[in-house]
């Protein structure tokens, strides 16, 4: 039997947790007061030594990252929250801002320190309204606390936090874009190098953390990187939210060391699959992670057990589909949905994902013909590669893998 | 598809924005390290006033922020919560990607068809609902989802549907 | 610092910092682009730059990409091919088929582009255009079916010229460029320079084509058909034929234009000369008399559609003289008509212009008189070199001719008013021995000369230092009106030319402008004027004529109802 591990969650459920009085009572803020200790430096390379890897899909290890901010410091210095969850089968985000928002601003409070920042933005998409106002509320308290602004905790420290709401952009969630639209501008990805630990929000040296990154700066600094690594099964650091969607009895987001199989997620934190039905494809980490098929899923959720297995961590949302789906209708979904998002900035993704859509609309309406798929797989293959940023990519790939991997189901609709 | 290049529904009627939320953009913008940063939340403020964002208040925002009406422009055709036409006191958004497709989002959508008498998309004669399809809403594990203005409803079913909508005056 | 780096297994020599692309424009390896724009920040939209690393998963945008030491990449491996070939293939499926039909369909970029890379296959189904065309300014043409979304049109607009008239709306598929809502180009902020054209790699913009307009005219034997043209047309028309940019063909252009039937064939240049009389006069005046100051020059239509909308405090700075195309628009058919007793209804005055912008500027209701426009129509060199083309005039083979006389007479002064620069050198030529009666000592005045954005000098004219300012490119030229409104106070005239080089760079000028053709055309200018004797606008025998016969004097009564005009804030 796995066993869940709440650690970010485990005041989910607990009301009033944006209350400064009540989280502190709960072992919140030892983590800053232990931070405000000790030299920015040394925060930096306790993250390293806890192995945290970005939340956010990438994976990229998070100390590592920081430490590409300019150790002279020239021009301000920001941290951003990234909370603009969007990738669908993603719904992690949400638990931590609704029920701890303290945890994520004492987070960011010990990041601003480590980093040397003037200020920490969450950047939370725009639907999340009233999420967005628990988090001011949350801010608001921890400001009356001196926990926040000037001088904090008599430590000479000083940083603030400003919640933005997007719009509607899931390409936002990019970093570069993201800070764009902070920015007030269109959400268009930027052209890296630069990288915004260099050259970020307004020109300055910026970093760009998921909300569950940055929660789990608190835990580490409340005791060490190193039991914080060690939180994680033997490959992996930490624990991880695992979003569980689609055709399973007990929806939800679970909490478990990282590197929990992915066959036991389903089974037994999500209860199975729905009705009794059998299973037929997984999508493990959120839509631009590569499908898997039914008999993939005995697979260690991690980042690097994912790559190995040709799909990704991504999010962490899965999204379980039983025997009944068709996956064509899952690739149109999908296709949809990144026609959708696509920035518009570069060919690749704006016309290719275009002309696939277009394709695969054909097929489902039996207006397709054998030269179908080899278009879909040509204009896949153009698309990886060539695009400005992640996102065209992710969209390939994501269709790619469903045409691949159930091509009789697709070869059917030109019978 | 758009067959026109134009982004905005014709509009021949003023709309200024309120002092008060002018005061509240203003202060918004120097709350950040530069001004333009206040785009979003000031045009989030302009939709709650108005229901969408009017091109007047385009230019009206434009002065406020020193830029031009056209770079609002840019921005409010980026981003898909920005209503660049009027819709109706209660916009219904019903989530139509996987997780909630696959547990029924069709059937929610074609109740609400059905039922309102509109297609996504339109608004009804009343100006009482506008019907929209949206992408992923982030609240995957209580699909099937809508959103209501501000308020999320989740777990959907066309009886909830019913009793949701019956609330509604 | 140097690092070693390896192109296509060929080892060389780069500067940290450097780009990929600007590294293997070096070694001769011309890897194509569609969105690169000289001298602005890559926008890496178009990823037809795109190059093999190795190391690296991804091809990468070489327009954008540094070099770093160690470095090996492959510009034309097989992947780098195939994707190009694909992107173009993709671009092209989204793109009308009308190239038969196009304006651009000898010098498009995506159609050579297409032919280079080997696209002989229509393998993806074509997106029917679905845009309406923007036909409502006078000056451009917007079809967006046919805009590949490089962006280029918009960052010129913005980043050179500060106009910011188009921007990129939408998103994703559905993204395209346009004006704000409700308006077109004619309503919107454009100030019709046609930069936007130059930098179009496909027919997506062109100019508003009046060539129709002239042939009928030709052809209605009730019709006087006089025609101008202006100083920067005569060395950029030859590129219209396939020669090398810098060759004057003055005399064979008068011999074309009159082959294809005009009556009689002027030069712009002459009235050139008449601008620098009244302009320099107004200048000596506002300096004795306490007028507004710094003076503007007004030569450039685009430049005054600016003033009037962004700067409107700065239209009494302006100089009233009208340009020198509605000056000699004016003489065409309220002196010349009268003295060879033209009913000027039955005139019909072309000006052959290397500007978008002089089309608007003809149509402005001030430049006529009695419900006559004063211009009928403007042609750019494009359209000019079309014309010609379609009359079987080979420009390369025709026996050099006169001008007519005596509005066909100019000197140097106003032939380089072409190039940046150039009426401020001609204008303190003559403000020189207007102000002292005497001669400078050098004619060349070099810090007024060349492509930097913005030149100024101090001239000592008699007791007076004057300070002069020379802005090339509306971006540029904010920054001076900028500071004169922070209170800068050492300048009396700044010469304002809204392309980046002057009318030589003008938005109607020849397709595939850059910096090295400028810079030819530009120095054919200044060949002209070391290699002729009359350098000075108040030589111009025909300019002192007609202060004798008709006008008096600079600045006379006569004067200012011909050749002055006025100006009003523009709302945007």
């Amino acid at each position: 039997m796995i066993e869940e591990k709440k650690v970010l969650t485990r005041h989910v459920g607990v009301p009033g947790m944006e209350k400064v009085d009540a989280y502190m009572n709960d072992g919140g803020y030892k983590g800053l007061k232990n931070a405000l200790d000790k030299k920015p430096q040394d925060i930096i390379e306790e993250v390293k030594k806890s192995f945290l890897r970005g939340r956010g899909g990438a994976g990229f290890p998070t100390g590592f990252k920081w430490s590409f901010i300019p150790k002279e410091k020239t021009k301000p210095h920001y941290i951003i929250c990234n909370a603009d969850e969007g990738e669908p089968g993603t719904f992690k985000d949400r638990v931590i801002m609704e029920n701890d928002p303290l945890l994520l601003i004492e987070g960011m409070t010990i990041a601003g320190y480590a980093l040397q920042c003037d200020m920490g933005f969450i950047y939370i998409r725009g639907e999340f309204r009233k999420i967005a106002e628990k988090l001011e509320t949350a801010i608001e308290n921890a400001r009356n606390a001196n926990l926040l602004g000037k001088n904090i905790l008599g430590k000479g420290f000083n940083f603030d936090i400003l919640v933005m709401r997007g719009a509607g952009a899931y390409i936002c969630g990019e970093e570069t874009a993201l800070i764009e639209s902070l920015e007030g501008k269109r959400g268009e990805p930027r052209m890296k190098p630069p990288f915004p630990a260099v050259e970020g929000l307004y020109k300055c040296p910026t970093i760009v953390n998921n909300v569950e990154t940055l929660a789990c700066i608190p835990i580490i600094m409340q005791s060490n990187g190193k039991s914080f690594k060690d939180m994680g099964t033997f490959q992996s650091a930490g624990t991880k939210l695992y979003g569980i969607s689609g055709h399973v009895n007990n929806p939800g987001v679970y909490e478990y060391p990282m590197g929990t199989n992915l066959k036991d997620l389903i089974e037994q934190a999500a209860g199975g699959v729905k009705d009794g039905k059998k299973l037929k494809a997984v999508i493990p980490g959120g839509l631009s992670a590569p499908i898997l098929k039914a008999d993939e899923i005995d697979l260690d959720m991690d980042f690097d057990a994912c790559i190995k297995a040709g799909t990704m961590l991504g999010s962490g949302g899965v999204i379980v589909m039983d025997e009944t789906t068709s996956i064509p209708e899952v690739a149109k979904s999908t296709i949809d949905f990144f026609v959708h998002e696509s920035c518009g900035q570069c060919t690749p993704c704006r016309e290719g994902l275009h002309k696939i859509q277009e394709t695969l609309t054909k097929m489902m309406a039996g207006e397709g013909d054998e030269n179908s798929l080899k278009t879909i797989f040509k204009i896949a293959k153009t698309i990886k590669g060539t695009t400005l940023c992640p996102l065209g990519d992710a969209g390939a790939m994501a269709l790619e893998a469903m045409v691949t991997k159930f091509r009789d189901e697709f070869e059917a609709l030109n019978k | 598809m758009s067959t026109t290049p134009t982004p905005f529904a014709a509009n021949a009627t003023d709309y200024k924005i309120p002092d008060k939320v002018m005061s509240k953009i203003n202060e918004i913008a120097s709350q950040y390290p530069e001004k333009n940063s206040a785009m979003l939340p000031a045009l989030h403020l302009i939709q709650d006033e108005f229901g969408w964002i009017p091109p007047s208040a385009v230019r009206q925002l434009a002065d406020a922020l020193d830029t031009t009406p056209n770079k609002v422009y840019a921005v409010v055709s980026f981003y898909t919560m920005f209503n660049q036409a009027p819709v109706g006191k209660y916009h219904i958004q019903v989530c139509r990607n996987v997780s909630c497709s696959l547990l029924g989002s069709k059937h929610i959508v074609d109740h609400l068809t059905s039922k309102l008498g509109i297609q996504p998309g339109q608004t009804t004669e009343n100006k009482k609902f506008t019907l929209s399809l949206v992408e992923c809403l982030g609240a995957c594990g209580t699909a099937p989802v809508m959103m209501i203005n501000d308020t999320y409803y989740e777990n959907l079913t066309s009886g909830k549907v019913d009793e949701i909508l019956n609330t509604l005056a | 610092m140097k690092m070693q780096i390896e192109l296509n297994n060929r080892k060389l020599e780069a500067e940290s910092g450097e780009t990929i692309l600007s590294v293997a424009k070096r070694a001769g390896i011309n890897i194509p682009t569609l969105c690169y724009l000289e001298h602005l920040k890559p926008a890496g939209r178009c990823r037809i730059c795109v190059v093999e690393v190795d190391g690296r998963k991804d091809l990468v945008p070489s327009c954008s990409f540094p070099v770093s030491d160690g470095m090996k990449i492959h510009t034309h491996s097989p992947r780098v091919l195939e994707a190009r070939k694909n992107l173009i293939e993709l671009m092209l499926a989204n793109h009308p088929d009308d190239c038969l039909y196009c304006n651009r369909n000898s010098n498009c970029d995506l159609r050579q582009l297409a032919d280079q890379l080997g696209v002989r296959e229509r393998e993806l189904v074509h997106v029917e255009p679905h845009f309406e065309i923007d036909n409502s300014s006078p000056s451009l043409v917007r079809d967006p079916n046919k805009c590949i979304l490089c962006g280029k049109c918009v960052r010129v607009c913005e980043e050179i010229q500060g106009v910011a008239a188009i921007e990129l709306l939408g998103r994703g598929f559905e993204s395209f460029v346009g004006v704000e809502n409700n308006k077109n180009l004619a309503t919107s902020r454009c100030i019709n320079c046609g930069q936007c054209i130059l930098a179009c790699p496909t027919g997506a913009l062109t100019e508003k084509s009046q060539i129709q307009d002239v042939i009928d005219a030709l052809n209605d034997p009730e019709k006087y058909v006089v025609v101008q043209h202006a100083p920067a047309i005569s060395v950029t028309l030859a590129e219209e034929f396939g020669v090398e940019a810098g060759i004057d063909v003055d005399g064979a252009m008068v011999a074309a234009l009159r082959r294809m039937g005009f009556d009689k064939v002027f030069d712009t240049s002459f009235t050139a000369d008449l601008t620098i009389m009244e302009e320099g006069s107004e200048l000596v005046s506002r300096i004795v008399n306490g007028g507004k100051l710094p003076m503007l020059t007004s030569c450039s239509p685009g430049w005054i559609k600016f003033v009037e909308q962004f700067y409107p405090d700065f239209t009494g700075n302006l100089s009233t003289c009208k340009s020198p195309q509605q000056m000699m628009g004016a003489i065409i058919k309220r002196i010349f008509a009268q003295r060879e007793d033209i009913d000027p209804a039955k005139i019909f005055s072309v000006s052959i212009m290397p500007c978008t912008a002089k089309k608007f500027e003809a149509g402005r209701p001030e430049m006529g008189e009695n419900g006559i426009q004063d211009v009928d129509v403007v042609l750019t060199t494009r359209e000019l070199g079309r014309l010609l083309r379609m009359y079987g005039i080979d420009i390369r083979n025709i026996e050099p001719e006169q001008a007519d006389s005596p509005f066909g007479e100019r000197t140097t002064a106003g032939k380089i008013f072409g190039a940046t620069g150039g009426v401020m050198e001609a204008a303190l030529r003559t403000g020189y021995y207007l102000v002292t009666g005497e001669l400078m000592e050098h004619l060349e005045i070099t810090p007024v000369r060349g492509l930097d954005g913005i030149k100024e000098s101090k001239i000592k004219v008699g007791d007076l230092e004057l300070g002069v300012a020379v802005a090339s490119s509306l971006s540029k030229a904010r920054i001076l009106l900028d500071e004169v409104k922070k209170g800068r106070s050492d300048l009396h005239f700044i010469e304002v030319m809204t392309c980046p080089g002057g009318c030589v760079a003008g938005g109607g000028q020849p397709i595939g402008t850059n910096v090295d053709k400028i810079k030819a055309r530009s120095q054919a200018l200044y060949k002209l004027d070391d290699s002729e004797t009359m350098r000075m606008s108040h030589e111009n025998p025909s300019v002192k004529k007609l202060y004798e016969d008709y006008l008096g004097k600079p600045l006379s009564e006569k004067s200012h109802h011909l050749l002055h005009t006025h100006y009003e804030k523009r709302p945007i």
